[in-house]
């Protein structure tokens, strides 16, 4: 054993480099590069290019025509932001108005779709249960298939004649016309006051009211949420049962025999364990909900009223139809700026709780 | 049983009625008529059936759609198992200067939403020539990151002596990879194909943002633009239905097949 430990080696460390070491390693890194070039093309070209490029395009004042890089296109500063956060008009307005609305978006689906997450995965995870893999499917179904295919169904189920309204009749309710009604729900309950007090509705922040801003998310929207939750469920509620059918045990068997009531072992034993799933499927909620765009784009696209205008459909809308293209682009980064920022917020507020 | 329990399964089978009656809907509303689906939008059969709208489908562009779907889900596809394995290998078994700087730079590029890509992969495609056409479609989707990131992992926990014994006898890196470890790989390359597989099936933004032309339709952004009213007027539920359902049907059959591979990865140990 001592003859052995002659050369002492840190756990970790390279080994010792003699002549049969040297080789295999050069050709490793030839071989290496080479099996990474495919990769390391594509995502210079397709991630790192295009960042650069769209970088340039958000300070320039290039219109879609020929190449961004043309002498005829002029480099403009921050105009393209100012327009966005400073300077009074449409674009302000708009997108404040997106800003808002995906805000409200973020509010009501990250909790909702935690919460019924972690839910599902409780009941999912009781001993004895029956038909879990049943359930299971039925649950994660929706995740897997098309954002396309599942936004269509509920255009027909929130439709005005739709399956929605039809189940609400049965209890004696008039649904709305779901997708034309840009009603925010705050002002709903409020009744909608046709003369909103003047304190809000006189004063504002980059173009929009604090009246507006403070709408709601509007009746059309709310489909929307009620839409991504119930795809967006499944996938979270994999992490938390995973997550749940590794904890040991025996903690919660101790909790039991110390006489703690399910109520309190499920806040004081089972929620502290799954913090880390809870931190990741937080952020990545609040991460994928700033970037809603398939079900815009198909269901409403930015209508009725820009209620469910986003962020993200904005950027595009800006691009490809209002040929805006520096504002588009401008739009995309401080999109990227909104969920960087919401990232680190949501890391910090975890560990501070801690 | 106790009424727990019992109050237990109530909850299950109310969400997973939730959850299950939708895709009923559309089951029936695509042979369902027109007034049918109107009249009755609860019932999860039709009064009368009528398959009409399929004959519709198949009149229209929807083969087309069809066929792009496939063509660049597969290209796609084979690729991402291709470039994610090699990529995969190089950063977790061979050692050479800039691997750590390579892994960190491929985990930062998962990190960057792709909604925010849309506009700037759409710049380059113009800029390199691509766009409206397949190449533009298909290569940027060729790599992903996370399909990396599985790979590495899954050859992470390879034990190095499997490789040892072909080196010794003089192979080459790529001999080793290509004979000796990807043979052991199935259940990786298995759940990246799947992942792959039905991502680049369901991808909408990136089919909007790389083309125009009609013919290079897929079935995501075919069905977006029929939803928009590009068949004509009226609700025509059905008919859109229909095409929703068929667009789910290659992905339901995948997932039915090897539900228990879409729940690896992040939800390994959760088999019981």
């Amino acid at each position: 054993m001592g003859t052995l430990l002659t050369t002492p080696v840190a756990p970790g460390a390279a080994p010792p480099r003699g002549t049969r070491g040297r080789r295999p390693l050069r050709r490793d890194g030839r071989a290496g590069w080479l099996f990474l070039a495919p990769t390391l093309i594509v995502l210079g070209l397709f991630m790192v290019l295009p960042i650069l490029m769209a970088l340039w395009v958000s300070v320039s004042d290039w219109t879609g025509n020929g190449s961004p890089f043309s002498s005829r296109v002029h480099f403009v500063g921050g105009d393209n932001y100012a327009a966005l956060l400073a300077e009074p008009g449409l674009t302000r307005q708009n997108f404040a108005t997106s800003v808002r609305n995906n805000g409200y978006f973020v509010l009501f689906v990250v909790p909702l779709q935690t919460a019924l997450a972690l839910f599902l995965a409780l009941l999912l995870n009781q001993r004895k249960l029956r038909g879990r893999q049943f359930f299971r499917t039925a649950f994660y179904f929706p995740t897997v298939t098309s954002s396309v295919a599942i936004s269509v169904v509920f255009l027909f189920l929130f439709s005005s004649t739709g399956t929605v309204n039809a189940a609400l009749k049965l209890f004696g309710v008039d649904g709305p016309s779901w997708f034309a009604d840009p009603r925010g729900i705050f002002h709903l309950a409020l009744g909608d006051p046709a003369d909103p007090p003047a304190a809000l509705a006189g004063h504002g922040f980059l173009g929009l009211s604090w009246w507006d801003w403070l709408a709601g998310p509007s009746v059309a929207m709310c489909s929307i949420i009620v839409l991504v939750v119930w795809t967006s469920t499944g996938g979270f509620m994999l992490m938390f049962y995973a997550a749940l059918q590794n904890l040991p045990p025996s903690v919660d068997e101790a909790a039991l025999i110390d006489g703690a009531t399910s109520w309190q072992r499920f806040w004081r034993v089972t929620l502290p364990q799954l913090r880390p799933t809870l931190f990741l499927v937080l952020t990545l909620g609040l991460i994928g909900t700033w970037q809603v765009f398939d079900q815009v784009y198909v269901l409403s696209r930015g209508n009725p009223a820009n209620t469910t205008l986003t962020p993200a459909y904005l950027s595009y809308s800006s691009s490809f139809i209002g040929h805006q293209w520096g504002q588009g682009a401008a739009i995309a980064f401080l999109l990227f700026l909104v969920i960087v920022a919401f990232t680190l917020v949501q890391r910090w507020a975890l560990r501070e709780r801690r | 049983m106790t009424k727990k329990r019992w109050l237990g399964y109530a909850v299950l089978l109310l969400v997973a009625a939730l959850y299950i009656y939708p895709f009923l809907i559309q089951l029936a509303t695509a042979f369902k008529t027109d007034a049918d689906a109107t009249a009755h939008p609860l019932l999860p059969w039709p009064q009368q059936w009528s398959a009409s709208v399929f004959r519709t489908l198949a009149e229209q562009d929807f083969p087309r759609w069809a066929l792009n779907s496939v063509f660049v889900s597969v290209t796609i596809t084979v690729g991402r198992v291709v470039f994610n394995s090699l990529a995969g290998y190089a950063l977790s078994r061979l050692r050479f200067r800039g691997r750590r700087a390579v892994f960190g730079a491929v985990l930062a590029v998962i990190a960057v939403p792709s909604v925010v890509l849309l506009i700037p992969k759409f710049l380059v495609l113009n800029q390199l020539g691509m766009y409206d056409s397949y190449a533009g479609m298909i290569i940027p989707l060729l790599v992903d990151g996370t399909g990396v990131f599985i790979m590495k992992q899954f050859f992470d926990t390879v034990p190095v002596s499997v490789e040892e014994a072909a080196r010794i006898d003089g192979a080459g890196p790529f001999r080793t990879f290509w004979s000796v470890v990807l043979p052991m790989s199935k259940p990786a390359l298995i759940t990246v194909t799947i992942l792959s597989f039905q991502g680049s099936w369901n991808e909408l933004p990136h089919y909007i943002v790389s083309r125009q032309d009609p013919a290079l339709n897929t079935l995501t952004s075919g069905v977006a633009s029929l939803v928009s009213g590009e068949l004509g007027q009226g609700n025509q539920f059905p008919l859109k239905l229909a095409a929703a359902l068929l667009m789910t049907v290659p992905v339901a059959i995948v997932y039915f097949v090897f539900s228990r591979r879409f729940t690896q990865g992040t939800y390994e140990g959760a088999d019981k």
